[in-house]
């Protein structure tokens, strides 16, 4: 609960996320089709796992904040997925309306 | 300062219904969590609009994005993610009992966050030249699917600059302690809670910036 | 000696009004809360008695087609927002828990009192709403109706379930915390109340469904205030997206009512019983179960609307499972029955009716769980007969038995038990006399929210207004034996049932801080066998 991290870690980090924030606009410019979305969204995940690992400490904390943490993300993929589940089912029967 | 021998039962800052300041803190940690779980649902429910019509209305999204200053919100990124390290450092200055170290990373904090806000101003205020703020005034020659766009995007940068203006309000408070010498090794859990805080509203923008500013830049 | 104990309890001192408003005494702060549920409690059954009354007659002649929107809508906010949900966790709950855990507080005093002020502010708003003219869109909210059409005070009343919903965020994250970090030595997770899971189950609903409602209520008010477009079909916007968003949120909320009442019948039928819970596990898991199967159920509230058949179906075939936590508990409760030591106080009496009419409710609910049955059920009242069995015949009798259990330790009053018999009796009779009506009169077609009906429902709809009656007579009872145990002496010893429990072991009322010494738990829950063979022993 108390560690203490490093200086250094934490200039590390902060270089890692500058890196990637240059990364995501480079890669915006390229296109990769239907790939666009997910790379765009892997390393914007990427960069909110190393702040919450470390800037949040997450990777020093005990389970319990670990699974926590984790909670929110879970609850919002059962909310996108089975909303999305519904949407992207309507035209499966063929007919307008149903 | 407290003196270093004293028994941790009778620090100043222990609350009469814990038994020691090892709990005090563990409380005050998990409640911030807890608190930020019920935040990411809360963003949820706008990321969820933001996937159905982007997924609806493809076209309208590319050209509503385009409206958006990529350096404005790339500036923004940037000096979020500066504020995200002199926040951590803040609160290891406050582990490490360093009140000059908690104090002058407050500071920066509490201006980057403010730099934050004035861009954002100057960028809110191009929306309203252009008419493209959804409603009556909303520029008549595009799509109107595009005022899904608008909406959202007001809705999501709109109530995301809210939690940082909520968030500048803590680092004040913050910083006042800091400045009164309340922070010390046994005693950091306030400056910590308001750092997780302070990070999570940063996480909310690198998912909009890319979500936002940078679709369709490819075209 | 006695006294001494009563003079330090949490209701003598401090002294005053401002002692009372800026307590951070869960004790205190949880008789704020069920004084001012009470009051909404009152106010959402004037507007049902005005229902009960208005369909008395085929004709829609006490209200106009308006007026009826606006009663039934109120009545359903000011019950589900302002009274169910918080019902159980804000009054009992706050009492308890803390004790429970063996702390002398909830972790977080001063955000508790915050959580009330609150609920006071939402609630506040949402009657000033009624001032102002009155609500008209149904306690759904459901755009593009309230988005568009409506021209009443939709903005203020979203706004004050706005609010109340961040009370019950607070609820929630304050029992979460205090659970994981404040239980004393000894009380390991399986050895907690099933009072604690429960609440435990419900935290969870609070924090992790209540900010999408919040957030999709904000969009709304966007929609309303600024002329945004999110839910507007003019432009592209889905409706049918607000349903989700919202039963995302108020599916889980159901749980929030029931769940409580669950944690306190399984209190209340080991004490009856004079056993250990049967299934001690099972029922621990099963409301954690609950809690989490049921946020994927809630497309079953959308069966009729543009919801693929598929997703429909998956919705379908999860409600059914969600059935079966809800199934282990009734059957673990009656297993505790059998062969028990059941002791007929007033408690008993509200077990058995909790169980009774949440058994009809949790197996109607699987007819309408059945998407093709459905169609033919949507929005008739055999749902309206559905629900209150579940909200009301489990939520209110689990919350009304838990009141009873528990009265004489959080005022230190005894109520006249026959009293309390007879009013378990009356609302048990005239709640079944209300709503089994509704279910017959629905199944042949009677649709809800209209204020006018075919003549040939006539019949069915007399009968449900006399068992409201019945109802309204059993509550008010009820309120006055209660109120009137407040001119008598505080007499009530520390554990009037023989019971097990932290609680029962410290004065009624508790003093201040609970404890005088930090308790250490040594026992399993409800270890009736073993307390008794101690008792022959010494």
């Amino acid at each position: 609960m108390s560690h203490i991290s490093s200086k250094r870690l934490f200039y590390t980090i902060f270089v890692s996320l500058i890196i990637l924030t240059g990364l995501t606009v480079f890669v915006a410019r390229q296109d990769f089709g239907a790939m666009n979305t997910p790379v765009a969204l892997a390393i914007a995940g990427l960069k909110a796992t190393l702040v919450i690992l470390y800037f949040m400490g997450v990777r020093y904390n005990t389970p319990l904040t670990k699974v926590v943490a984790a909670s929110g993300f879970v609850w919002l993929i059962i909310l996108f997925g089975m909303t999305m589940g519904d949407y992207l089912t309507r035209s499966w029967l063929g007919f307008p309306g149903r | 300062m407290e003196n270093p021998n004293a028994p941790h039962e009778h620090h100043p800052a222990l609350q009469h219904h814990f038994h020691s300041m090892a709990q005090q803190l563990e409380a005050s940690v998990l409640g911030m969590w807890v608190f930020l779980v019920t935040e990411v649902m809360f963003f949820g429910g706008l990321f969820m609009a933001y996937i159905l019509y982007r997924s609806l209305y493809p076209d309208a999204w590319l050209a509503g994005s385009q409206e958006l200053d990529e350096f404005l919100g790339g500036l923004n990124t940037v000096v979020l993610i500066c504020s995200s390290l002199t926040m951590a450092l803040a609160v290891r200055a406050a582990q490490v009992g360093s009140r000059k170290g908690q104090i002058v990373n407050l500071i920066l904090t509490i201006v980057f966050g403010t730099v934050f806000l004035v861009v954002k101003y100057f960028e809110y205020a191009k929306k309203f030249e252009h008419h493209l703020v959804p409603g009556a005034h909303f520029d008549p020659a595009r799509d109107p699917a595009q005022q899904l766009y608008f909406s959202l995007y007001f809705m999501m940068t709109g109530v995301h600059a809210l939690h940082m203006v909520v968030g500048i309000g803590l680092m004040l408070v913050m910083l006042h302690m800091a400045w009164k010498g309340r922070f010390s090794a046994e005693y950091f859990a306030p400056v910590e809670i308001s750092g997780l805080y302070w990070h999570f509203v940063d996480i909310v923008w690198i998912f909009l910036f890319p979500l936002l500013y940078l679709i369709g830049k490819h075209h | 000696m006695n006294h001494d104990i009563k003079a330090g309890s949490y209701l003598d001192a401090p002294h005053g009004i401002a002692s009372w408003l800026l307590t951070k005494d869960h004790k205190r702060i949880a008789l704020l809360y069920l004084i001012s549920i009470t009051v909404f409690f009152i106010i959402g059954g004037i507007f049902a008695a005005g229902i009960r009354t208005e369909l008395m007659t085929p004709e829609g002649d006490l209200f106009t087609a308006d007026m009826y929107n606006k009663v039934f809508t109120l009545h359903g906010v000011v019950m589900i927002f302002f009274f169910l949900i918080p019902s159980i966790p804000a009054t009992l709950g706050n009492f308890l828990v803390p004790i429970m855990c063996g702390a002398k507080d909830l972790a977080f005093p001063r955000i508790n009192l915050l959580s009330w002020y609150l609920y006071v502010a939402g609630a506040s708003l949402t009657i000033g709403a009624v001032a102002l003219g009155g609500v008209d869109t149904g306690w759904t909210f459901y755009t593009p109706y309230s988005s568009m059409a409506s021209n009443t005070n939709v903005t203020l009343a979203a706004l004050g379930v706005f609010i109340a919903g961040f009370s019950s965020i607070l609820t929630g994250f304050n029992f979460i915390v205090t659970i994981h970090r404040m239980r004393a030595p000894g009380l390991t997770w399986f050895r907690m109340p099933l009072f604690l899971w429960a609440h435990y189950a419900t935290s969870l609903v609070m924090i992790l469904g209540t900010p999408v409602v919040a957030i999709t209520i904000l969009l709304v008010g966007a929609e309303r205030a600024l002329g945004f477009a999110i839910f507007d079909p003019r432009v592209g916007g889905d409706p049918v997206l607000f349903q989700h968003l919202f039963w995302f949120y108020s599916h889980p909320a159901v749980y929030i009512m029931i769940l409580p009442a669950m944690g306190v019948i399984s209190e209340l039928v080991a004490a009856v019983s004079r056993k250990q819970i049967f299934g001690y596990s099972f029922v621990a898991y099963s409301s954690l179960a609950i809690a989490i199967i049921g946020f994927l159920v809630w497309g079953h509230h959308m069966f009729v609307s543009s919801q693929s058949i598929y997703a429909g179906l998956v919705f379908s075939i999860i409600t059914m499972i969600v059935a079966v936590p809800s199934a282990v508990k009734t059957f673990n409760w009656t297993a505790t029955m059998y062969k028990g030591s059941i002791t007929w106080d007033s408690p008993t009496y509200w077990v058995l009716g909790f169980m009774g009419l949440f058994l009809i409710g949790g197996l109607t609910g699987l007819f309408l769980g059945t998407m093709g049955l459905d169609v033919h059920l949507h929005d008739t009242y055999f749902v309206v007969a559905h629900f209150h069995y579940i909200m009301v015949g489990g939520g209110v009798m689990g919350f009304l038995g838990g009141v009873h259990f528990w009265w004489p330790k959080m005022t230190g009053r005894i109520y006249p038990e026959t009293a309390g018999k007879i009013a378990a009796v009356l609302v048990f009779v005239g709640f079944n006399l209300t709503f089994f009506p509704q279910f017959v009169v629905g199944y042949l077609g009677m649709p809800r929210r209209y204020h006018a009906y075919p003549e040939e429902f006539q019949i069915l709809n007399v009968l449900s207004t006399g068992g409201a009656a019945v109802l309204g007579a059993g509550y008010l009872l009820i309120l006055a034996y209660l109120v009137a145990s407040f001119f008598k002496p505080r007499n009530a010893p520390a554990n009037p049932w023989g019971a097990t429990g932290l609680e029962w072991d410290i004065p009624s009322p508790p003093t201040t801080f609970n404890f005088e010494h930090d308790p250490v738990v040594t026992e399993d829950a409800y270890d009736y066998v073993g307390r008794a063979r101690k008792a022959r022993e010494n």
